[in-house]
């Protein structure tokens, strides 16, 4: 089957009404606003959001009707603050909300993707993010308090200039623990740099839990900046963090994660972010700003035409950083 | 507040640094007495210099040119688990009398306002040795309970992680626009210091509920030169520290 989809296609084909999609993995970077600018375009309905922090894409979703449920450590717009369309949404029509936090998102869909029931955690107990939550119950570790790490007392010499680091032993806090459940989206969707046809994909910078994510999913949608001869991802193997036998679709996307930067090829548009939150406020101006920028344009090339060049141009690398060459040679 | 935020770091330690202020703290701690600090942020990113330009996000390119390690947030998750991390640092809509954070909801008068939520923070809050809050000083901001728990304090005092089955650690300070909270033995707040040109009786009619006040009150040292050129010098448009 060949992979190397339009984005139109892909989102055509790999999510159905009222999947449940993981996307915004990389947290702030990476973020593949234009497969969700597609999936606002082509009016999919019954979407539950699976993600850590979704920046703002979350929200344009949610305010294009997309979305019945999100689960999700936090929904905003980073930079200012609180994104209106997730705000309206839960306050006025009681949109369902699974509050997580980080690494219990991490977690879950760490459980997914080891294809086991649940991860044990000592995070958030006390809290009420896990009361009446699905996502946790709480457990007896099975055995007692006391963890390997007490094995592991500290081995380093360099105590003399740094704070000691203490191992977990003698505060383990008990057996106490909380299960998170596993969590497996029926698609996650990544931006990376580069990939081959097959999906095998090269990504840098900070991945959150897009490992997992991927691991954890049914179905995965590779969006990359550009497509690469199969040798360039072959070069560099400790580069490759997706291999592509778990990818069913691959689009060639420049520009696609704009406004969130891309190490390498594009910085983060934040004037944009500050414009979103100041045209967002209310449900009209909201309906607006989707006409403007997903319904009014019919791709990614019309969208960053009318983004304009100039403003491109600003945003692309101005100080190229390459990193040393490592020899894979034997 | 930021160069109050940034003197909590010490020297050498392992800090979790949550989004927004806290990038600029720990920015203002490294360029200034706490050199040797290490920075660990939840997308992944490990950093032992602080990034060479203004950031907004942990994900700004800056924070990833130069980082000492850039991988996943298992990883870095994991460190604070296992106690490996000193201090975090993060925000929170309301705190309350034992230090208890909330950025989930709040209702009012009129109504639910939903907040965007934990993110990270109640994983700092329940795992690192001590955490520092930062926010604006008001009745509202500082309720005698907050409503809703996301990022667990002292609870109801002292003794509480310890039954819930947290391993350690609970808030060190809260650090508002007029003053800095620490927390007694009880697990309760008290006044340790206010700023420069606040007066106590305005703090004290400005939280939520009978603050207690240190027998040795002072007054918050005021940011050093140093400190002020280096927020200067970062946030030059002052986005975060106007």
């Amino acid at each position: 089957m060949l992979k190397l989809l339009t984005m139109q296609e892909a989102i055509a084909e790999l999510v159905p009404d009222g999947a449940s999609i993981a996307l915004g993995l990389q947290l702030e970077q990476m973020i593949p606003f234009a497969a969700g600018h597609e999936i606002i375009r082509q009016k999919k309905r019954g979407l539950t959001l699976i993600g850590p922090i979704s920046d703002i894409l979350f929200d344009q979703l949610i305010g294009a009707g997309c979305v019945e449920k999100v689960i999700a450590a936090w929904v905003g717009n980073v930079m200012m603050g609180s994104a209106y369309n997730f705000r309206r949404a839960v306050e006025q029509n009681g949109m369902r909300v699974v509050n997580m936090t980080n690494f219990t998102v991490a977690l879950a869909l760490q459980a997914g993707a080891m294809g086991v029931p649940f991860m044990p955690t000592r995070t958030a107990l006390g809290s009420d993010v896990a009361r009446e939550n699905e996502f946790f119950a709480k457990v007896e570790s099975p055995f007692g308090g006391q963890d390997s790490s007490q094995n592991q007392q500290e081995s380093r010499g360099d105590g003399r200039s740094r704070p000691s680091v203490p191992s977990a032993a003698g505060q383990t806090g008990g057996g106490k623990l909380h299960a998170v459940r596993a969590l497996s989206p029926d698609v996650t969707i990544v931006h990376v740099q580069r990939a081959d046809c097959e999906g095998n994909a090269h990504c840098w910078g900070n991945f959150g839990v897009m490992l997992e994510g991927v691991r954890a999913a049914k179905r995965v949608i590779v969006v990359a900046e550009e497509i690469v001869e199969p040798e360039v991802i072959a070069s560099d193997p400790n580069r490759t963090v997706i291999p592509g036998f778990l990818v069913n679709a691959v689009v060639e996307c420049r520009y696609g994660a704009h406004p969130s930067p891309v190490q390498g090829y594009y910085k983060r548009d934040d004037a944009f972010f500050r414009q979103y939150h100041e045209q967002t406020k209310t449900k009209p101006d909201s309906d607006a700003w989707l006409e403007r920028w997903v319904y009014g344009v019919a791709d990614r090339r019309a969208y960053m035409n009318q983004l304009g060049g100039c403003r491109v141009d600003e945003l692309g690398v101005k100080q190229h950083a390459y990193a040393a060459q490592a020899d894979f040679g034997y | 507040m930021v160069a109050c935020a940034a003197r909590e770091i010490r020297d050498g330690e392992v800090v979790f640094v949550g989004m927004r202020l806290p990038l600029i703290a720990f920015v203002v701690a490294k360029r200034t007495h706490a050199p040797n600090a290490i920075g660990l942020f939840e997308n992944g990113v490990i950093r032992s210099t602080p990034a060479p330009e203004l950031i907004y996000t942990m994900a700004d390119p800056p924070n990833i040119l130069g980082a000492t390690q850039c991988l996943d947030m298992l990883g870095v998750m994991s460190l604070l688990q296992s106690g490996r991390v000193h201090l975090g640092f993060l925000g929170a809509a309301e705190v309350d009398r034992f230090g208890n954070l909330n950025s989930t909801e709040v209702r009012g008068p009129k109504g639910l306002t939903r907040l965007p939520g934990s993110g990270g923070a109640c994983d700092i809050a329940s795992l690192a040795q001590r955490f520092v809050v930062l926010l604006e000083h008001s009745k509202q901001r500082l309720p005698e309970r907050v409503s809703y728990v996301t990022s667990p304090g002292n609870g109801d005092g002292s003794g509480w992680r310890q039954r819930v089955g947290l391993p350690r650690g609970g808030p060190a300070a809260a650090i508002t626009t007029k003053a800095v909270l620490r927390f007694g033995k009880d697990g309760e707040a008290y006044l340790s210091s206010v700023h420069l040109g606040i007066e106590v009786d305005d703090v004290l009619s400005n939280t939520g509920w009978k603050l207690r006040v240190a027998d040795k009150l002072v007054q918050t040292p005021e940011p050093s030169a140093d400190e002020l050129r280096a927020i200067r010098e970062y946030d030059k448009e002052g986005f975060w520290t106007t």
